[in-house]
């Protein structure tokens, strides 16, 4: 006789499950890996696996001291590791993209209980640490397209462990490029006032321009996902509406001053970010209301970190800070499940708990971490009588 | 008997480096931890400057424990180890005053050291005056193992030496995160970390040997 599940609603399964969905975010990663791997050739193909790696290995390591749920089958460090690598530049030496492989998981992910738990996107932590460890390697960005870079590295990723990586300028006076051409527009813009094309950004190929994969083919792959439903729409057309109206409404009053709002769109890393980066689910909000006001207040920030800091790009610390407000956010925007209050607003008393946990292990039968930290934890009346 | 006495002793001194280890067992005195350790000599002097002021002190409290109204002991306590801190304070200026400059204010502010007080009031103020100086030197040590193993790490990364010491040459990569404020906190939830697996694994080890 086989065992009676008893359980409340919904008892309709999905088809579902972490892993799929993690996969499926996997595989319209590779097109915008492959791209990548195109415009810097081999430095950038060894990058992403130097990282991968690093976040694979870490990852195991925490799953076999029995800290963390999950396992590497769910694909999400795999995730992490790709997302890591393509915001790091593509001569960043790979003993520290595997020092920011190593945090992202550790400090992002493995510290918190693992898959779900982690209250930070991993892949950005493990940026933010590295971009205030190395702040000179992370800003040196080399020119996309150069002859020769699938049979040649970038002498910067070759840099031993600990020590310092070679000089991009002098490697680029070399092949007859000033320094210049390796700074990316974002930087151009700020520190010299040189404004890119709007549509070169987007497609990324025209000339040896210093910038990512390109905006457009993110677009396209996260529009896929969008459309299997494996993220969420609001979220990023939150994040590119909030960031293009704060910079299009800037640009009307100061049009000498303020580059225009498809520069703001498309440079930087704004477009991955908003897709595949705020999007994650364990640190995003769940209510539909709240991932406006999430996306929005995203794309807010990284207006205004752009333009009025010492920063050129501020995406990261924009979602960073958008992924600590989530709690508070899921909080104001509780929906009402039965009727609406006076002001329309949920009835006191008539809300229930509504975290990314809920959904996701009720759907997807994840295994919640053991508790083996507390095991011999002794119980409260023990402690109390010890004599008795 | 006299074993008896010398292993007591011992054990009292032995209670701040392993058992009640100020910074990472009881994690008191955090803020001087944490602002100095961004090299291995300014946290062994600050080591050393805090376990002067808690001998003394400590010895100065108990000599007292009887005279000292209950009423105004905590006062008390805080004039004797203000008077002892001036002394550390004047006394690292004239060996060295770029050590001194490096130190900056913690200098002063090991008067609200809280392991200072705390030895103070929860075990000097009890004991006879030997006891209670070995328990302190023993606290002191304890302290200066903690700020030393924090400095080391920081030192070594943050500027790739280790007591002014070259370690990896001119081409070294400092991890600038090491020696801000950050790189304090990390070091130190490391260690705390690594305290916490070790006392975690010998208490499994105990429950099956037991079972």
């Amino acid at each position: 006789m086989g065992t009676v599940e008893i359980r409340p609603a919904p008892h309709i399964r999905g088809e579902r499950t972490v892993e799929k969905i993690m996969l499926n975010v996997v595989y319209s990663l590779v097109p915008v890996c492959l791209f990548y791997i195109y415009q810097y050739g081999i430095s950038a193909f060894a990058s992403i696996l130097v990282v991968t790696g690093a976040c694979l290995l870490t990852e195991r390591w925490f799953v076999k001291t029995g800290t963390q749920s999950g396992n590497l089958a769910d694909y999400s460090a795999t995730i992490t590791g790709m997302l890591l690598a393509l915001t790091l530049p593509p001569g960043f030496p790979l003993w520290m993209g595997a020092v920011a492989g190593f945090v992202a998981i550790a400090l992002g992910k493995g510290l918190f209980g693992g898959l779900g738990f982690n209250v930070f996107n991993p892949a950005l932590v493990g940026r933010a640490f590295v971009q205030a460890a190395f702040p000179t390697a992370i800003a040196t960005y080399t020119p996309s397209f150069l002859p020769g870079r699938f049979l040649e590295f970038i002498p910067s990723s070759l840099a031993w462990p600990l020590m310092m990586p070679a000089d991009a300028a002098t490697w680029l006076k070399a092949k007859q490029l000033d320094a210049l051409a390796g700074a990316t527009p974002l930087a151009k813009w700020k520190f010299e006032g040189i404004l890119a094309e709007a549509g070169d950004l987007l497609t990324s190929l025209a000339g040896h321009m210093a910038v990512g994969p390109s905006p457009l083919l993110i677009l396209a792959c996260g529009a896929y996902l969008a459309f299997r439903r494996y993220l969420d729409w609001r979220i990023p057309t939150a994040i590119l509406g909030g960031a293009g109206a704060v910079a299009w409404l800037l640009y009307l009053f100061g049009p000498g001053h303020y580059p225009n709002p498809f520069f703001m769109l498309f440079s930087g890393g704004l477009i991955l970010g908003a897709v595949y980066m705020a999007t994650d689910m364990a640190t995003s909000p769940v209510t539909p209301r709240g991932m406006w006001i999430y996306g929005g207040l995203i794309g807010l920030l990284t207006v205004v970190i752009r333009y009025y800091s010492g920063l050129p790009e501020g995406v990261m610390y924009a979602i960073l800070i958008g992924n600590a407000a989530t709690p508070l956010i899921e909080r104001i925007t509780q929906p009402a499940p039965f009727g609406k209050g006076v002001f329309g607003g949920a009835r006191k008393g008539a809300s229930y708990p509504l975290h990314p946990g809920y959904i996701s292990r009720e759907e997807a039968g994840a295994v919640t971490p053991k508790k083996r930290i507390l095991k011999n934890k002794p119980k409260a009346d023990e402690r109390r009588t010890p004599n008795s | 008997m006299s074993s008896a006495t010398t292993t007591r002793g011992w054990d009292e001194f032995m209670e701040g480096i392993w058992k009640q280890n100020p910074v990472f067992v009881m994690v008191l005195g955090m803020c001087p931890t944490l602002a100095v350790t961004v090299s291995a000599i300014n946290a062994i002097s600050m080591g050393i400057a805090t376990t002067f002021v808690l001998i003394a002190s400590c010895g100065l409290v108990s000599l007292m424990r009887r005279i000292v109204p209950k009423e105004v002991r905590i006062a008390t306590y805080i004039v004797i180890i203000a008077t002892f801190v001036t002394a550390v304070d004047y006394f690292i200026q004239a060996i060295s005053l770029a050590l001194y400059d490096a130190l900056g204010a913690f200098i002063q502010l090991i008067v609200v050291n809280c392991i200072i007080l705390g030895r103070a009031e929860a075990h000097a103020s009890k004991t006879p005056p030997l006891p209670a100086m070995v328990n302190a030197a023993g606290m002191g040590a304890g302290f200066t193992i903690g700020l030393l193993a924090l400095g080391v790490v920081r030192e070594i990364l943050g500027n790739g030496t280790l007591f002014g010491l070259s370690l990896f040459g001119a081409g070294f990569q400092p991890w600038v995160i090491m020696v801000l404020p950050p790189g304090g906190f990390f070091v130190l939830g490391t260690w705390l970390l690594f305290f916490a697996w070790r006392a975690r694994r010998k208490q499994s080890a105990e429950v099956t040997q037991h079972a």
